[in-house]
Formats: structure tokens, C-alpha cells, sequence
């Protein structure tokens, strides 16, 4: 008996599984110094994740009633459970991140059809559910004076997220990130470089700590872009906009609004711009439309960072953009060959 | 010389494949029997010219070509026609049509041919046409139009440049490789009888920059025969560099329009393994009967063979010392647009290149595992050298939104398999896009038939209409005619009885009218004039009729 299926016979050595394997590898640097940086929480943080995750998408599957194996084993689960951990602070307790990772599979993923129907992007659904809900344990960040690593062991991580930290030690080690500073102490009508020059928050020319996590996610997302996992136009395009507002309004008034290469590198603005908003099932998908969408994402980003009630605003960002993206792919349809 | 190129958008690289490429063109032995096709072109297919019984000379015309868009099929070898039947013919869905089988004598023996190959020059372009029509000579790189048709680009074209596709850039296909390398002279002289035929003033042979032992052989054959105005042209192997209209943007830089031609922008491609068969036609009269294809894959002995028109695939691949019973699967073409044969019974036909056999060796050719969601990438619009949007047009075929595909362009898609190939989810877009373009087709069809219906109904009650009102005037006519009569005469009895009469008559006619549902042809006591009307209508319907007839089909 002879098969006869539709041409094309031939395919090229390339699935779901190896996309999303190949956008963790390339998380794995930043992952590395995040840790380096800020402690065995995150890699705490990031196994929870993946395990609730995991866990989140076969009980979805199952009433859902489709296959385990080749969902489970996609990849596309343990990319968000990823992204989420590297948002959260290390130390949230171990509930925020669960919470956060189920709520984003099953609402924001499997309500929506599973994989390729979510119209949101899953991980950032659950970021934002969790910092309106839980704002408190979402800006604690541990101060970061020196390497996290040296300050606490693993099994105090451990031990900090499963519920068991002396409260006020943790206090005392806790504080907001550079962002959610400068906005608290611009709001204490304080200029930037006294509120700089008083904190060691700040680094070369990000935040300290995170601009390095930074340039270690900007340097995944390039080798994405060579390896065509993800396209230039919308990295560019968020980049450049943000860069273009921050210039603008630090050319009016440096003291109170921060820098562009600041911008650049503090937050998560590298994770989203490479990451987050080149999830390309809940992104723009035409060539022009897909640079829309990225001027979008880094206004917007500016915007909430500078007037917005939160102190980082990619997430905020990236959800607005993508209820937009069918309208900017029907707006951008390229013009076929032959129609010019 | 460096000439400056147009790379077309889109496109992937693909693996070669190309392991044929080593092997000199071979002749299989002649089988039991051949079956030949009818339909083997774009067009009306050809109509039998010879009985079952029947004795044919190799190159005899069995066939003759039943339109404008037609060719005629001749008699691979001298034989008996044994058959004229339905048989299973190489087609993706596996189905049967009219055959002519040809069970050969091993005899060979040559109908006389007419070579033109010394006056061709002085031939006007019309005659050379026909020449080549006559020797059934279709497109060989697959789609089988009709050469004679594709070279009268109509007398409003200026036509500037031709370009003889030698791309080959399907993988694993190396017949035109091979007949390149090994006839580069055929090539030449076929190149020149095709730039007379169509006026052109440059002639470009595009080959891929993967076969650089056939461009070489051709340049020296260039060189020898010592003709000025063709060049060989190495184009960028990326899949598919053959496309025609790819292939013209690439050579010129002009973007032939949407569903049009290349005469459009004054270019004309023909394959080069048509070019060989045109130099044939020309040089020796021989009509098209063999052609050289590619047989590769999972076989024992990788091979291009020269094969007659009509050699069953099974034949070919025993050729190839290849067990029939281990192949999974049978490709006729290349692996990117070639389709999987049902049965390998069926003929190698005039547009068959490569038989391609998978036993599942090679980890390129798998069977598709079953797909997962679409998960938006863009790989496909990213390749689609079309530039369509390969996902919009996936979802909405699947949605069976058929007007919104339309609206997508699905009829410029070239079914090239690019979205296919690179799709990391492994869906199965290109039979997505057929199926809603037959689906379109289908309904397109239907559409059809109820609009003749429905204007044969108008037609219909308009002509009731008329003849009610001519029938009508004629009685006025008739009655005044009477009244002017009776004026003079008044014989009132008469007129009473007359009038009973009409009006019994009447009454008749009614009565058989309800009866029978049809209007009464009353062709008594009718004027010369009446009698004239009535054969005229009649004429006017029988010719309507005819026409419906030949609409129908």
C-alpha cells in the first residue's frame, strides 16, 4: 500500500519543540547572571514555575481532552513558566509564582484554545494579575548591595519562599527596584541626580545588577534574530521609540525625566523587547505591521514608566499591543508579487 | 560576464539531493507495454486517430489535437494498438482517463520524418508553430502547455528577451542536468530555433550556480557554434529559482503581472528540455515520444533515463534494480511540487521528470507527523515568494471563509510547497490552499450552470412572449383582412360559420395544449411568408441549441 499525502514531501528539520528549546537556550545567559545577581531565587522561583506550569497545562489538557505528549512537550508551557519567574521578585513567596503561572495557563492560555489561540501573551496576563493583585510582594526586591549569592544560601532562599522568613529580616533586606525608586522619590519632589547620587541602586548606566542581566538578554535576542527564531522589526522598532521619547524628554528636563540608555537597560525593557514582545502567536505577524507594533509597545512602555501608576510598564505594554495586532495586521497586508 | 541580477523574495534553501546528477543518461529496455494518455497537456485532450488492432509505426500520429489549446500524441515505438480505454494515469487523485495502450513489436521502425533542418531559417514564425504543434511538443518541466501556444504571444507583444529554464531547482531532479552536460549542442541549436520563432534579440540560458559542469558545457557549446546573443546565466540556487515568473524577475528584473504572462513584459521561458525536443522536431522531424527523467530516491541504482512516452512507472523502477514492495511511497516530480502516485502502473507522461521513491531512508522525505496548532511565527510569510500571507490564507481556508481567501490572493499562490516546508508545526498549508481553490472552482462551476439555467428560462419566456404577440398581430392582420372582405361581400352566414370554425379550432388547440404541454406547431394553411417565419425560428432555435450543446461541454 503506498502513502500518498499532499506535496510538499520534503520538510525542513524544524518544529515547535525546537523554536521554543532554541528561545530558552537563549534565555539561559541572562537566566545565569540573573541569578548571579540576585540569588538561588530565581532558580527556585523558575522550577516552581515550570513544575506548576507543567502541571497547569496537563489538568488543561486532559478536561480538554486532547493529547498529553506532544503539548507537554512543546516547550510553549515552560517558556512562559520562565518568564514569569524571571519577573517575579526571587523571594515573592512560593504561592505568587504558582498563582501566577496557572492563572496564566488556564485562563489566559487554554480558555483561549491552547497553544496558538492565546490572544494574550500568557506570561504577561499572569504578571499583570499578579501586580494588581498582590503589588506588595510583587515590588519587594531584595537590596542588592552585594551578589545575592553571597548574602543567602540556597536553603534560605528556600526557606524565605516556602513561607518561613522572619519577617522583619526580610524587611530589612527588601526594597523596590530602581524604577519603582526613582518614581516614589521623584514623587518626594527630589531631582534625579540627588535621588541618584543617594542610592547605590544605580549602576553604570542601567540599574546596577540588572544592566548586565540586561545586555545578557540583549545578546540572546540577537542570536535569535541571526538564527530567524524571531524577527528584527519589533525589537528595533520598541527599542527605538523608547530610546526617541527618553531623548526628547531628558533633553527637557534631566532632572526629571531619566535617561535614554537608562531606559534601555533597567526593568525588563531587554526581556521584552527580545522575549516578551516577539511572542509571535499574540504579536503583529506582517513586516510593517510587526514595526507598528513595536513603536507601540515602547511608547506605551514610556509612557506608563513616566506617568503610568506602575513602575515598569512592559508588561501594561505588550497586553495593550496585543489587542491591537489583528487590526494592524489587516491595515499592513503586504502586496502580493505581480500586484505592485 | 557579470550580469546584474533581481533576486526574487522568498524562498528557502533546501537540501540538493542531487545524487543522480553522476549518471550518464540511460535507455531502460522496452516494456510489455505502453500506455499513453490522451490528456497528457494543458487543454483538450487528444483524440484517437487509430483502431484497436491497428498497426503503428514509431512517431506515427495516433492522436490528433482537438482545440487551439491542444496537441497531437504519436506512437512511441511500432506496435499494435491493443486498446483505446480508461486506465489509471498519473494524477494526485489517483483516477482514471482514456488511454491508448500500445503493445510494441521490439521492431522500432521509424515512420518516415520530415526534417527542416535547413530551411528553418527562411520559415516564418506561424509555420515553425505548427511544426512544433505537430510534433506534440508540450512544456516538459512539468506543466505540460503547449509550446506552440506559449510561443504566439499574440501580435501586440514585443517580445525582447528569452529565457530557457534550466533552473532545475527542485531537489533530487537531474534530468535537465544531465541533458545540459551531456547534448549542450542540442541545447544551442534548440535555443537558436526558438529565438527565430519568437523575434527575440537576447537569449539568456538560467541555470542554477549548483550545476556548474552543465553551464560550462553550454558556454563551450556557445563558443563553437559561434552564435553572439546567448548567454548562460548562473542564477542563486534557492528554491524556486525555476518558478517562471520568479525566474524572470531574477534574469530582468520585470514583475509579470498578476495572472498574467510573461509576453507581457516581453519575455517568453520555455524549459530546456522542451528546447532539446523543439531541436528534435526541427532538425529530424521527430514528434515528442521519450523524454529523459530522473529516477532516484530510495533505489538501488540512481539513474536519468532517456524513456518512451507512456513506459509504465513500475517498469522504471525495476529498471533501477529497485523492489517495488519496499517503497512506502512514490513520488512523480520533485519532493517540493510532485505528487504521490496511487498506483505504479501508471505512465511516465510527456511532463513527467522525476520518479522519485521513498522506502523511508532518507530523514528528509518523512511522513508528516500530525500537525499541531498554527503557532503565528511567520515563517511562511517570511518565504513565500509570492509574498502572500501563507497563515491568513491558512486560517481562512480552514474557516471555509472561501471570499476572504480570494481576497488574500489565493489564486497567486504557485502551490510551490515553501510555507510548507518551513512550517514548524508541521500543517499541511499547501493542501489547505488547493482545497479551497477547487472548493472556489466547484462553486465557481455551479454558479455557472444556474446562470445559463436561469437565462435559458428568460429566453425561453421571452420567446413565448414574442410569438404570443406576433401570433396576436397576425390575427389583426387577418381579421382586417376579412372585415375588408366582408365589407364588400357580407355573406353573414358564411362569417357565423367561419367564425364556429375558428373558434372550434381554437378550443382544439387549448385543449391540446393542456394536454400535451407543449405549444402546438400549427403548420396548416399557412402563408409562403408565415412558412418562411416559422423556418427561420426554427433555424434560429436549432442553432441556439447546438450552441448550448457546445457550451455544455
Amino acid at each position: 500500500m503506498l502513502y500518498t499525502p499532499s506535496s510538499p514531501h520534503f520538510h525542513a528539520n524544524t518544529s515547535v519543540r525546537k523554536i521554543m528549546m532554541t528561545v530558552m537556550l537563549a534565555l539561559v545567559p541572562g537566566t545565569i547572571l540573573s541569578v548571579w545577581f540576585l540569588g538561588w531565587g530565581v532558580l527556585i522561583q523558575l522550577g516552581i514555575a515550570i513544575i506548576a506550569g507543567l502541571f497547569a497545562e496537563a489538568i488543561m489538557l486532559f478536561i480538554r481532552r486532547r493529547p498529553l505528549t506532544p503539548f507537554l512537550g512543546d516547550g510553549s508551557v515552560v517558556l512562559t513558566g520562565w518568564f514569569l519567574a524571571l519577573c517575579i521578585p526571587p523571594t515573592a513567596p512560593w504561592w505568587i509564582i504558582v498563582f501566577g503561572v496557572v492563572f496564566a495557563v488556564v485562563i489566559a492560555k487554554h480558555l483561549y484554545g491552547g497553544l496558538g489561540y492565546n490572544l494574550f501573551n500568557p506570561a504577561m496576563i499572569g504578571y499583570a494579575m499578579l501586580l494588581i493583585s498582590f503589588p506588595k510582594e510583587m515590588t519587594q526586591w531584595l537590596n542588592l548591595p552585594a551578589l545575592a549569592l553571597d548574602n543567602m544560601s540556597f536553603s534560605d532562599a528556600g526557606r524565605v519562599i516556602f513561607g518561613n522568613p522572619v519577617a522583619t529580616e526580610l524587611d530589612a533586606m527588601s526594597s523596590a527596584t530602581p524604577l519603582d525608586y526613582i518614581k516614589t522619590q521623584l514623587g518626594l519632589e527630589r531631582g534625579l541626580t540627588e535621588i541618584q547620587l543617594g542610592s547605590s541602586r544605580f549602576g553604570n548606566f542601567g540599574s546596577a545588577s540588572f544592566e548586565w542581566i540586561a545586555i545578557a538578554f540583549l545578546l540572546g535576542g540577537l542570536w535569535l534574530i541571526r538564527r530567524g527564531v524571531i524577527q528584527w522589526q519589533i525589537p528595533l522598532a520598541m527599542l527605538s521609540t523608547l530610546f526617541i521619547l527618553a531623548s526628547l524628554f531628558y533633553m527637557v528636563d534631566p532632572e526629571r525625566y531619566s535617561n535614554p540608555v537608562f531606559h534601555l537597560f533597567a526593568g525588563a525593557t531587554m526581556l521584552g523587547a527580545f522575549f516578551i514582545a516577539t511572542d509571535p502567536v499574540s504579536a503583529a505577524t506582517t513586516p510593517h505591521g510587526k514595526i507598528w507594533f513595536g513603536i507601540g509597545i515602547g511608547a506605551l512602555v514610556y509612557v506608563i514608566r513616566t506617568w503610568g501608576g506602575y513602575p515598569d510598564g512592559i508588561a501594561f505594554a505588550v497586553l495593550l499591543m496585543n489587542l491591537t495586532a489583528p487590526t494592524i495586521d489587516y491595515y499592513t497586508r503586504p502586496k502580493p508579487f505581480g500586484h505592485e | 560576464m557579470i550580469r546584474k541580477l533581481f533576486p526574487f523574495i522568498g524562498g528557502v534553501k533546501v537540501a540538493s539531493e542531487k545524487q543522480a546528477a553522476a549518471y550518464a543518461i540511460s535507455a531502460p529496455e522496452l516494456p510489455d507495454k505502453l500506455i499513453l494518455p490522451l490528456h497528457q497537456h494543458i487543454g483538450s485532450p487528444s483524440e484517437p486517430v487509430v483502431e484497436p488492432g491497428q498497426r503503428v509505426l514509431k512517431g506515427e500520429k495516433i492522436a490528433r489535437a482537438t482545440d487551439y489549446v491542444s496537441v497531437p500524441l504519436h506512437a512511441p515505438t511500432s506496435g499494435t494498438i491493443i486498446a483505446i480505454t480508461d486506465s489509471s494515469v498519473a494524477h494526485p487523485s489517483g483516477m482514471q482517463d482514456q488511454c491508448i495502450i500500445l503493445e510494441p513489436d521490439g521492431e522500432d521502425q521509424w515512420y518516415p520524418l520530415q526534417s527542416h533542418a535547413e530551411d528553418f531559417h527562411q520559415l516564418d514564425p506561424s509555420a515553425l508553430r505548427n511544426l512544433i504543434r505537430n510534433a506534440g511538443i508540450v512544456g516538459l518541466g512539468g506543466a505540460g502547455f503547449p509550446s506552440s501556444v506559449k510561443l504566439n504571444p499574440g501580435p501586440d507583444a514585443n517580445i525582447d528577451t528569452l529565457i530557457i529554464n534550466a533552473s532545475e531547482c527542485e531537489p533530487y531532479i537531474t534530468c535537465d542536468d544531465r541533458v545540459m552536460q551531456e547534448r549542450p549542442d542540442d541545447v544551442i541549436q534548440g535555443t537558436i530555433i526558438l529565438k527565430h520563432a519568437v523575434s527575440a534579440e537576447q537569449c539568456v540560458i538560467a541555470l542554477e550556480d549548483n550545476k556548474p559542469e552543465a553551464a560550462q558545457a553550454l558556454e563551450l557549446a556557445i563558443q563553437e557554434a559561434g552564435v553572439s546573443d546567448i548567454t548562460v546565466v548562473r542564477v542563486p540556487t534557492i528554491y524556486p529559482a525555476g518558478g517562471e515568473k520568479q525566474l524572470i524577475h531574477t534574469i530582468t528584473g520585470r514583475i509579470v503581472p498578476s495572472h498574467g504572462l510573461p509576453a507581457q513584459v516581453g519575455v517568453i521561458c520555455q524549459n530546456v528540455g522542451t528546447t532539446v525536443a523543439i531541436y528534435r522536431a526541427i532538425q529530424f522531424g521527430e514528434p515528442l515520444i521519450s523524454r529523459i527523467i530522473s529516477v532516484t530516491g530510495d533505489v538501488e541504482q540512481q539513474s536519468n533515463m532517456e524513456v518512451l512516452v507512456g513506459t509504465p512507472v513500475s517498469h522504471v523502477i525495476k529498471q533501477s534494480k529497485t523492489t517495488t514492495s519496499e517503497l512506502r511511497r512514490v513520488i512523480m516530480g520533485g519532493p517540493m511540487m510532485g505528487f504521490a502516485i496511487h498506483d505504479l502502473d501508471v505512465p511516465v507522461v510527456k511532463t513527467t521528470n522525476c520518479v522519485l521513491c521513498d522506502a523511508g531512508k532518507n530523514p528528509n522525505l518523512p511522513l508528516k507527523p500530525a500537525a499541531m496548532p498554527c503557532i503565528r511565527c511567520g515563517a511562511c510569510a517570511d518565504v513565500c515568494p509570492v509574498k502572500l500571507m501563507p497563515q491568513q490564507l491558512y486560517w481562512y481556508s480552514r474557516a471555509e471563509e472561501f471570499d476572504i481567501t480570494r481576497e488574500y490572493h489565493i489564486f497567486d499562490c504557485i502551490e510551490c510547497g515553501c510555507c510548507d516546508y518551513v512550517c514548524p508545526s508541521q500543517i499541511p498549508l499547501v493542501q489547505y490552499y488547493r482545497y479551497a481553490k477547487s472548493e472556489i472552482w466547484a462553486r465557481e462551476e455551479e454558479n455557472r450552470k444556474s446562470d445559463i439555467a436561469r437565462e435559458r428560462h428568460e429566453f425561453r419566456q421571452f420567446r413565448m412572449d414574442r410569438e404570443k404577440a406576433e401570433k396576436a398581430q397576425r390575427h389583426k392582420q387577418k381579421r382586417a383582412a376579412l372585415k375588408a372582405q366582408q365589407g364588400e361581400e357580407k355573406p353573414d352566414a358564411d362569417k357565423e360559420a367561419k367564425r364556429a370554425a375558428i373558434l372550434a379550432a381554437m378550443e382544439r388547440a387549448k385543449e391540446k395544449k393542456s394536454h400535451s404541454g407543449v405549444q402546438p406547431k400549427n403548420t396548416e394553411n399557412l402563408t409562403e411568408e408565415q412558412k418562411q417565419q416559422i423556418k427561420e425560428a426554427d433555424a434560429r432555435r436549432i442553432a441556439r441549441q447546438q450552441a448550448e450543446r457546445e457550451k455544455g461541454k
